[in-house]
């Protein structure tokens, strides 16, 4: 019988109940059982690892072929906690990524004007960047200033890269650069979340994501605002859905109705860069209603705390402010001691717990935001004022004690030139409502690269060491001298016997430190060979490219980092790269940034940087641990061996490590001590490179036998805890964070157990799953989530709990009694920061338009944009300029990560998202004449790229200050290297501005104005 | 014992694609070249290397907009019209454990073209090159072996559901009774007659022309499906045979 659609319905209707098959007797399996048969252990090794995309930190499965050492099967793995097995579209690639023929062998090297790459040996390559790293360090290192300061720094070296590698090979890379003097040492987390890390810090403490992705299910309020999370973090939607199942709601605010925003209970569709207004907003609507937490807001928070009468603010600006001159990196600064609490004879800040001193935080805050009233904000955010007072209203109901509401941020907040103080007004409206250290709230700042998270807590960054420890400067001559100024405040702070002030154990955890990088010295010596910043001056990733530019230095790391699509004004730091000497690019595909010398408007015979690029494996091919987001630590295992010649970055680092230690021990040269005296041959294990051993040097070892409170620890067994770190070189430990991941029980962040206490079950807090810093404790400011008695506020659902004798729950955020410490331990004061005196920009945020906008005022001050940030006064920028009207954001897809590097070397994934794309309103597309679908022009006064219009009802236009405002949005995933044929396009970054936040300088690549035309 | 089926809940969907790129990395499919074509669904439709598709539409109903997501793929019918169409037998097969209609590559030798015609939703493809057609085989191999189709294994937000046809279909009222709360118009979307059952939160057709079989465009609750049968005499928009 033929049967056509027509008939379909029919014939089912009438056969459906009586043959439940027409079952043609021939079971199908033998066709594809092969795929099936080479799972079995006969045929393939089974190992686990996790995925290299986004910080979720989802678990897999990889099969390799016994025989042949490559992968054949990589998915998700149903036992992970996290994503139950599942994986988006870049998770479930992976396999592609590894089995790849675009992936290089061998290293590659482009000679001095030459227009090809060359396949070179290892031994040649390596011994010829050591060569190169050698003449240029020693041409260049200073080992005093002008001032006569000893600064011991290379001066002609900088260094990008990178969140793309495992933890152990964060912390040699650091140790590496570090040995080598450098002080340009940036990455990924200057430009993704350095905000994140410096607002949080001043909030609460400690600068990470709260809470962790299986406890968003616990929210009954998810605002995914400044983030789009489910295409950017979509296995987060799992617990987001698994919220949304027991009754939570889902508010997306975005400029742009994304699949995120498809999901939601309430979209609002506001303005770019008016984020503080809407924020500020809340914070007026929660305390003009009377919303707060109260009994949360005056035990946990500064809100009674008293502010000295020095502070003030007025059109824009508070007390303290000075203008900058204009070749200053910075239009102007603040004297923040202007900011102080009044306090007490003992230093100990005044408080008035009834609230009712005009100058207390409460007050203070109350008269700041007074300002934000709804039609003001309505009108510099575009937003619809019903959707706005319903979003107040549903998101100011989880300041019920028993309710938690949480926000999933990302770079949507943090690419402002006010991205700190973004992220700070929502650490501000979460503290007002009680919602940090409890289940289901939190500051969730969703982290985008697999181990961004620890990179940032190994710190290759220039301001920092690892564990969050400052980098020295100039000014702090001696180890001594040095110690005592990054703990006096928390001295200070201890004073008040409440205060934990947990900093104060900064020694123990340098002097850690340095025995780790330098086992042989004292701290005195080894405070010596760390190289030295200049008093005042910050050398963050914006100011690195402008050094560039201007030939300050000539040898160049780019590792595992794409610059020349992945920063903001991409077209400078092209152009930049010309004036290298040589750069070493390692990766696992050539990319825009190895070959900066063959892209577009590029004349390789013009072009002398000698580049080198070193094949990398991929994350499958080796082992080692990455954190997540939620700052759980995980081992991976190696499935497949390094494809072609590649190896792993660890192998890489090593290597040459030792050719330019070999170089230094024969020849001689600038200031060997630190490159002679580096810890190399404690990260090895035969000879080479060896995560475990690092791991174990990062959580730390006695040095001698140590007796702690009657207990013995021999020499060389591992350090339990930080607890028990000691300030006088008889332990080290390279992360005084990591402490406790590695110990004489096993490796931590291997475990696999997934049983739960009955109370751990109830919030979803696998405390036996891997590992997490700070010491297993799964939400960090847990102890904020009881009363003063130790009584959870949620009672149904609790995170810890004094039973009378103990906390129960998580590990509790320090183990005293309820009521003797407070529970912000990290801040001096013990309390969560409504007032934070500790930022560039102002203790409270406020609004400014961002550095590009079409508008040359704004309704809330005089002062138009942010008065400290960070930009060029020679690079021009388009305010309120009819050639570029419309507000332009950037953003990534699903199916891309990051400048699409290996995204776009995947064709499954290219062939998903396949070319840049602009997307713009059907009124914009109509008033200039553009069809879906058509390429067009995208311009600003930086650089223009094409793009496919995608022309869509996802957008619409806004009256903003009584102005229609179009907005457009861009993918930055793209680049001119992949596709080869160029069907791609390019980065969106050339469009981007080189502006910066003034407290950690990550550009404000967010948000900028652009034209569009028909080509 | 009545075989397997899927539960696809639309209103879960975020257009992740992970069951499309699964979907590939399982069966090794080979990708396509694409070009944007204005729209974040690629490849722009099904293919004999694409047999599992995320389509994307964006509709405005009472000025509220929904940007809807179909993961479309074979539906394993009950009786698969498809499987009538080929003279040898064993092109087409109909598995009796699960029920999958799994095709063969003896499909090179019969009409292609007619078998996609034979299909309801419109989704069987001839493979240019080797004119075999090509469609889901609900990972049959997986399925046999105690695993999850690729496809459900790799879907984050319970979208993709995968088992025993009583028990999906049990989950399919429990959905679609949740659903209603939210999206009063939501609906199954051929149950009876399908493996694949979709529970879409706004009519079928607001998703794509062949969500629904012969019957987009229909409103539920202003037709029964006894009267909707009746009018399949009437032309319908989204025939092509």
């Amino acid at each position: 019988m033929k049967v056509n659609r027509r008939s379909f319905l029919k014939l089912t209707a009438a056969t459906a109940v009586s043959s439940a098959f027409c079952g043609l007797g021939f079971a199908p399996e033998a066709q594809a059982a092969d795929r099936i048969a080479m799972l079995e252990p006969k045929w393939s090794k089974q190992t686990t690892s996790i995925c290299c995309y986004c910080a979720v930190g989802c678990g897999l499965i990889v099969n390799t072929d016994l025989k042949t050492k490559r992968a054949i099967n990589v998915e998700g793995d149903p036992d992970h906690p996290i994503n139950e097995g599942a994986t988006c579209a870049k998770g479930a690639s992976i396999w592609q990524l590894a089995e790849n023929d675009e992936r290089p062998k061998r290293p590659l090297y482009r000679a001095p004007y030459s227009s090809e790459w060359k396949e070179v040996s290892w031994e040649w390559a390596l011994g010829e960047i050591a060569k190169r790293v050698k003449k240029t360090r020693d041409a260049s290192f200073t080992e005093k200033n002008a001032k006569g300061q000893t600064v011991n720094r290379t001066n002609g070296l900088a260094s990008v890269g990178s969140a793309a590698i495992d933890n152990e090979e964060c912390w040699t890379y650091q140790a590496m650069l570090r040995a080598l003097g450098l002080v340009y040492v940036e990455h990924q987390a200057r430009i993704c979340h350095s905000s994140t890390v410096a607002a949080l810090a001043e909030s609460f403490g400690r600068g990470a994501m709260t809470n962790h992705w299986n406890d968003i299910a616990n929210s009954d309020c998810i605002l995914v605002m400044g983030s789009n999370a489910a295409e950017n973090h979509p296995i987060s939607f799992k617990w987001v859905t698994k919220a949304m199942e027991k009754g939570a709601k889902l508010i997306s605010v975005d400029p742009r109705f994304t699949r995120t925003s498809s999901k939601a209970d309430l979209y609002c569709q506001i303005r770019a860069g008016s984020d503080i207004a809407v924020l500020g907003g809340l914070i007026k609507y929660i305390l003009d209603n009377d919303l707060i937490q109260k009994d949360y807001v005056i035990s946990h928070t500064n809100a009674a705390f008293i502010v000295g009468d020095k502070f003030t603010f007025k059109d824009g600006l508070f007390s303290g402010y000075q203008k900058n001159p204009l070749d200053a990196d910075y239009v102007g600064a603040y004297d923040k001691a202007q900011w102080a609490f009044e306090k007490d004879a003992d230093g100990v800040p005044k408080r008035d717990e009834t609230l009712k001193h005009p100058r207390c935080v409460y007050n203070l805050l109350k008269k700041h935001y007074e300002r934000y009233t709804v039609d003001k904000v309505v009108s510099v955010s575009g937003i619809d004022k019903d959707g706005l007072l319903e979003f107040y209203k549903l998101y100011s109901a989880t300041g019920k004690p028993d309710k938690a509401g949480t926000i999933m941020y990302a770079m949507g907040w943090t690419q402002h030139t006010v991205g700190v103080q973004y992220i700070r007004t929502m650490a501000m409206v979460q503290l007002l409502l009680g919602n940090i250290g409890v289940a289901g709230g939190g500051v969730n700042a969703l982290r985008g690269e697999s181990n961004v998270q620890g990179s940032t807590d190994h710190c290759l960054l220039w301001h920092i060491l690892p564990g969050y420890l400052a980098t020295p400067n100039a000014g702090l001559k001696t180890y001594r001298e040095y110690v005592d100024a990054k703990t006096k405040p928390h001295l200070a702070g201890a004073k008040d016997p409440k205060s934990a002030a947990w900093w104060q154990n900064y020694p123990k955890y340098m002097a850690s430190f340095l025995k780790a990088m330098y086992p042989e010295a004292s701290a005195d010596e080894a405070y010596t060979w760390l190289p030295k910043t200049e008093d005042g001056k910050t050398y963050t990733w914006l100011q690195l490219f402008e050094a560039m530019s201007k030939k300050e230095f000539t040898g160049f790391f780019a590792w595992g980092m794409n610059p020349a699509c992945g920063g903001a004004n991409a077209g400078k730091n092209r152009k930049a790269m010309t004036n290298l000497d040589w750069m070493v690019n390692v990766n696992i595909f050539d990319n825009e940034t190895g070959s900066f010398w063959r892209g577009p408007g590029m004349d390789p015979k013009k072009i002398k940087t000698e580049v080198f690029f070193l094949p990398c494996a991929v994350s499958i091919e080796k082992e080692g641990s990455i954190t997540n987001s939620g700052r759980w630590m995980q081992w991976r295992y190696k499935g497949p061996v390094p494809r072609g010649e590649s190896k792993t970055d660890g192998h890489i680092l090593t290597e040459l490590f030792d050719s330019i230690k070999a170089l230094y021990v024969k020849e001689g040269g600038a200031f060997p001590e630190p490159i002679k005296n580096l810890s190399v041959d404690k990260w090895k294990a035969h000879g080479e490179f060896n995560a475990h051993e690092v791991a174990k040097l990062i959580n730390g070892y006695f040095l001698k036998d140590v007796t702690i409170k009657d207990k013995t620890y021999k020499k060389g067994s591992l350090v339990p805890s930080f607890a028990m770190l000691q300030d006088d070189g008889s332990t080290c430990s390279g992360n005084w964070l990591y402490c406790n991941s590695y110990t004489d029980a096993g490796n931590m962040a291997a475990r696999r157990d997934a049983t739960q206490t009955p109370e751990q079950a109830k919030i979803g807090l696998f405390s036996n799953w891997s590992w997490c810093w700070p010491v297993n404790r799964r939400i960090i400011y847990n102890r904020a989530s009881c009363d003063n008695t130790g009584r959870p506020y949620a009672p149904q659902k609790p995170v810890v709990a004094w039973n009378g004798e103990k906390w129960i729950g998580d590990v509790p955020d320090g183990g005293w009694a309820p009521g003797t410490k407070y529970a912000f331990i990290m801040l001096p004061n013990g309390h969560g920061h409504i007032f934070g005196p500790g930022r560039q920009d102002g203790p409270f945020p406020e609004h400014y338009e961002p550095m590009e906008t079409p508008f040359n005022a704004h309704e809330f001050s005089g002062q138009l944009n942010n008065p400290t940030a960070l930009r060029f006064a020679h690079e021009a920028l388009a305010v309120a300029d009819p050639k570029y009207p419309y507000v332009a954001m950037t953003y990534r897809v699903t199916e891309h990560w990051q400048t699409g590097l290996m995204t776009r070397h995947t064709p499954w994934l290219l062939e998903c998202m396949p070319q840049m794309f602009v997307e713009m309103s059907e009124e914009l597309a109509k008033e200039k004449g553009i069809q879906n679908g058509e390429k067009v022009m995208v311009e600003s006064i930086r650089g223009s790229v094409w793009a496919v219009a995608i022309v869509t009802k996802r957008m619409h236009p806004l009256k903003v200050m009584g102005k229609t405002i179009y907005q457009i949005g861009m993918p930055w995933c793209f680049g001119w290297q992949m596709p080869h044929d160029g069907s791609g396009g390019d980065s969106a970054n050339l469009l981007t501005p080189s502006v910066g936040d003034p407290n950690t300088g990550i550009p404000e690549t967010k948000v900028f104005v652009a034209n569009v035309r028909k080509m | 014992m009545n075989g397997k089926s899927f539960l696809v809940d639309l209103t879960r969907c975020t257009a992740c694609r992970g069951c499309q790129v699964a979907c590939k990395q399982w069966k090794k499919l080979p990708a396509e070249k694409t070009t944007n074509w204005g729209s974040y669904q690629n490849p722009k439709d099904l293919s004999a290397k694409t047999i599992r598709l995320v389509r994307f539409n964006e509709a405005e109903v009472d000025g509220k907009l929904s940007w809807l997501f179909f993961p479309e793929q074979c539906r394993h019918c009950v009786e698969a019209p498809c499987a009538t169409v080929p003279t040898n037998p064993k092109a087409i097969l109909h598995d009796p454990d699960t029920g999958a209609v799994v095709y063969t590559e003896l499909t090179a030798k019969e009409d292609g073209e007619a078998i996609r015609m034979a299909c309801p939703y419109d989704i069987p493809r001839v493979d240019p090159e080797t004119k075999v057609v090509n469609k889901c085989d609900m990972c049959i191999d997986r399925v046999k072996a105690g695993k999850l189709p690729a496809c459900v294994q790799a879907c984050p937000t319970g979208t993709m559901n995968f088992g025993d046809r009583e028990d999906m279909l049990k989950l399919a009222e429990e959905r679609l009774a949740e659903a209603k709360k939210k999206f009063p118009e939501a609906m199954l979307v051929d149950p009876e007659e399908t493996r694949v059952i979709y529970l879409a939160s706004a009519p079928p057709a607001n998703y794509y022309e062949y969500l629904e079989a012969d019957a987009s465009g229909a409103v539920p609750g202003t037709l029964s499906r006894k009267q909707l049968l009746a009018k399949l005499g009437a032309p319908i928009r989204s025939m092509r045979s």
